[in-house]
């Protein structure tokens, strides 16, 4: 019976997206999944998503998050339990994680999958290498492997039936000298949606001009309920902080809609939002690459088409509220 | 004290702008005439040791695991300031591969702080600091944004989604590290023709079976609905219909 462990993350409490993403996944490939927790905080969503078993990792040492301390747990577990495939959303997290819990398996890694294909006993799985430019099945040599999959591009859904999950507690023999790096703080954008955890993302870039004009992009954005990003270019000039800059040198992002105002649509940027859902663009120059990319696209000036938008998507936010 | 050896890992990749295919039957890629560049990332990264090493001492060894071409990047690194650099030949390897022969030359030189880039720009994996640092029984940590060492003791900030986190460490220790973390000098003339005579140390790589291999490769094929409108305000209105009604994203 093929067996999947999901390393479910959490940030304040609540599980992250990606970890149901994950399981999700797991269940199309395996027989059994197994959740993965860390501490014992459960909650109903496990069994929604239909997986077999919870385990908890406890231990003293864990209090406080170390990255170096989680991996070597995690492996011990998946060793003694026997299992050879893992799970972990692409996360800040997970892309730390992940690697770790491989070389303590001996196990293949396989980052940033988008998409998992079983063939012939093996699990492949394709990702981008190159900046999208091309995609890769990357199958493992090794009986174990373990995945980590890029947020947004596995859809999180509940199983059929909701489980009974079995519950269980781990608690791994780790030493202060496992405990080397240690999380003291998590400082969070106060106020700020992060373009990394928006369904919905408004990138403005170079064609809007100067950074007052961030005003635009930002109650675009706010009307739609989602989060600002940048081009590198106003990165570079100082316009808007690293923390919101989209693509190749910054950060990569799969949302539902991805809508670009005044970017030209290098390859460097399309290398962080290709995997978007839909792409929308305005611009005014019809030649610019992001059409090439886009779903829905406007020709024009981002200043004159900007406020209409603002104006027609307010009326229907409105129209549907009422 | 000892004095702390700082060993920084570079990679030698295709430019960004550069044509990437895939050979008919998928089984190859063909990157032709690409022009191959420092991983811009790295260039952080050599700063980093630079910086470090001027405020503890030390010295900087540069690594790269790779062809033979790779050399021209080590120049690029002595020219900025490192001590010494280091030419891993082996091509083919998968990234556990490189990983092994990173973490065995960091080692074989007692090296206290193993610094590398976020992500190489090829594959776009950022699992090396990660891998590097199990390998090494070591800790580990990625996408750095500010490092202080303080003895053996590190404070370091890392981008996290909606933020950032803050982790205590003590060295030896492995860290990749983010743009904004410095601003990379540009070495200037007599550096880079003093650089050219500084010996480039060639090791012999370990042999390591693969734990992953690259099976078939694809050109994504773009499915987009492609509908581009002008700016009147029926065009405008029709935009927000397409993408209420035929996308629903919003
Ligand atoms: C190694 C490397 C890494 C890089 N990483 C990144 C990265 O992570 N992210 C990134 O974004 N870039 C990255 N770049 C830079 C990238 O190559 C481009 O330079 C950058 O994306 C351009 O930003 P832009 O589209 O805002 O500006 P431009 O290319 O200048 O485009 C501005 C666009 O605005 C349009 N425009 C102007 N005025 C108006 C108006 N009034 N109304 C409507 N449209 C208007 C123009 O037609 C044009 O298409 C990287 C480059 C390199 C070499
Ligand atoms: N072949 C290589 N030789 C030396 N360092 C490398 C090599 N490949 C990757 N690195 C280092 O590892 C970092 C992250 O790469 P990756 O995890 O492959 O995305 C790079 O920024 C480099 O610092």
């Amino acid at each position: 019976m093929s067996t999947i462990a999901v390393f479910i993350e959490r940030r304040g409490g609540a599980i992250k997206r990606a970890a149901l993403e994950a399981i999700t996944a797991a269940r199309f490939h395996a027989d059994r999944v197994i959740a993965l927790e860390l501490g014992s905080d459960v909650d109903g969503l496990l069994a929604a998503y239909g997986v077999h078993e919870v385990v908890s990792i406890e231990h003293a040492l864990l209090e406080r998050y170390s990255s170096q301390a989680v991996a070597e747990a995690i492996a011990q577990w998946a060793k003694s339990r026997q299992v050879a495939t893992l799970f972990f959303g692409a996360t800040a997290m997970g892309k730390e994680l992940a690697p770790r819990v491989a070389v303590h398996l001996e196990a293949a890694y396989v980052p940033d999958c988008v998409e998992l294909a079983a063939s012939d006993g093996h699990l492949d799985a394709v990702r981008p290498l190159y900046a999208g430019k091309v995609r890769a099945t990357v199958r493992p040599l090794t009986e174990r492997a373990v995945y980590s999959l890029r947020p947004n591009m596995f859809t999180a859904r509940p199983a059929e039936q909701p489980s009974t999950p079995e519950f269980s507690t781990f608690t791994p023999s780790l030493s202060q000298e496992q405990c080397r790096v240690v999380v003291t703080e998590i400082v969070r954008n106060e106020g700020k949606l992060d373009v990394l955890e928006a369904d919905i993302v408004v990138s403005g870039g170079r064609g809007m001009k100067g950074p007052e004009h961030f005003v635009l992009i930002e109650e675009l954005a706010a009307v739609l309920g989602g989060a600002v990003g940048a081009s590198r270019a106003v990165v570079d000039a100082g316009w808007r902080p690293h923390s919101e800059q989209v693509g190749q040198t910054g950060k990569t992002v799969s949302p539902n809609l991805y809508l670009a105002c005044g970017i030209s649509g290098a390859v460097q940027h399309l290398a962080g939002m290709s995997s978007s859902k839909v792409i929308a663009a305005i611009n005014k120059d019809k030649d610019a690459p992001i059409f090439k990319v886009a779903d829905y696209g406007i020709v024009g000036d981002v200043f004159e088409v900007i406020p209409k938008l603002i104006e027609r998507i307010r009326a229907l936010k409105q129209s549907s509220a009422s | 004290m000892v004095v702390m050896t700082i060993l920084t890992c570079i990679s030698y990749v295709p430019d960004t702008a550069a044509k990437i295919g895939v050979t008919a039957d998928g089984s190859g890629l063909e990157l032709g005439g690409a022009k191959y560049i420092l991983n811009p990332y790295d260039e952080f990264a050599i700063e980093e040791a630079l910086l470090q090493r001027e405020r503890h001492g030390g010295r900087v060894v540069a690594l790269t695991v790779g062809s033979d071409a790779a050399k021209e990047i080590l120049r690029t690194a002595l020219a900025m300031g490192a001590d010494s650099a280091a030419i891993i030949a082996a091509t083919g390897l998968d990234s556990f591969g490189v990983a092994a022969n990173i973490a065995a030359y960091a080692n074989a030189i007692n090296a206290s702080l193993v610094l590398l880039g976020r992500q190489s720009i090829d594959h776009d994996s950022f699992q090396m600091a990660s891998t590097v640092g199990a390998l090494l029984g070591i800790p580990a940590i990625s996408v750095v944004s500010k490092l202080d060492i303080e003895g053996d003791r590190v404070r370091a900030e890392r981008d996290i989604e909606g933020g950032k986190e803050v982790l205590e460490a003590t060295l030896p220790l492995v860290v990749s590290v983010q743009k904004g973390i410095n601003n990379p000098r540009y070495p200037k003339l007599p550096e880079i023709m003093k650089a050219k005579s500084k010996p480039i140390e060639s090791v012999e790589p370990v042999a390591v079976s693969p734990r992953a291999a690259m099976v078939r490769y694809q050109v994504p094929q773009l499915k987009r609905a492609n509908k581009i409108l002008g700016d009147s305000d029926a065009d405008i209105t029709e935009f927000v219909r397409l993408l209420h009604e035929e996308a629903k994203v919003i």
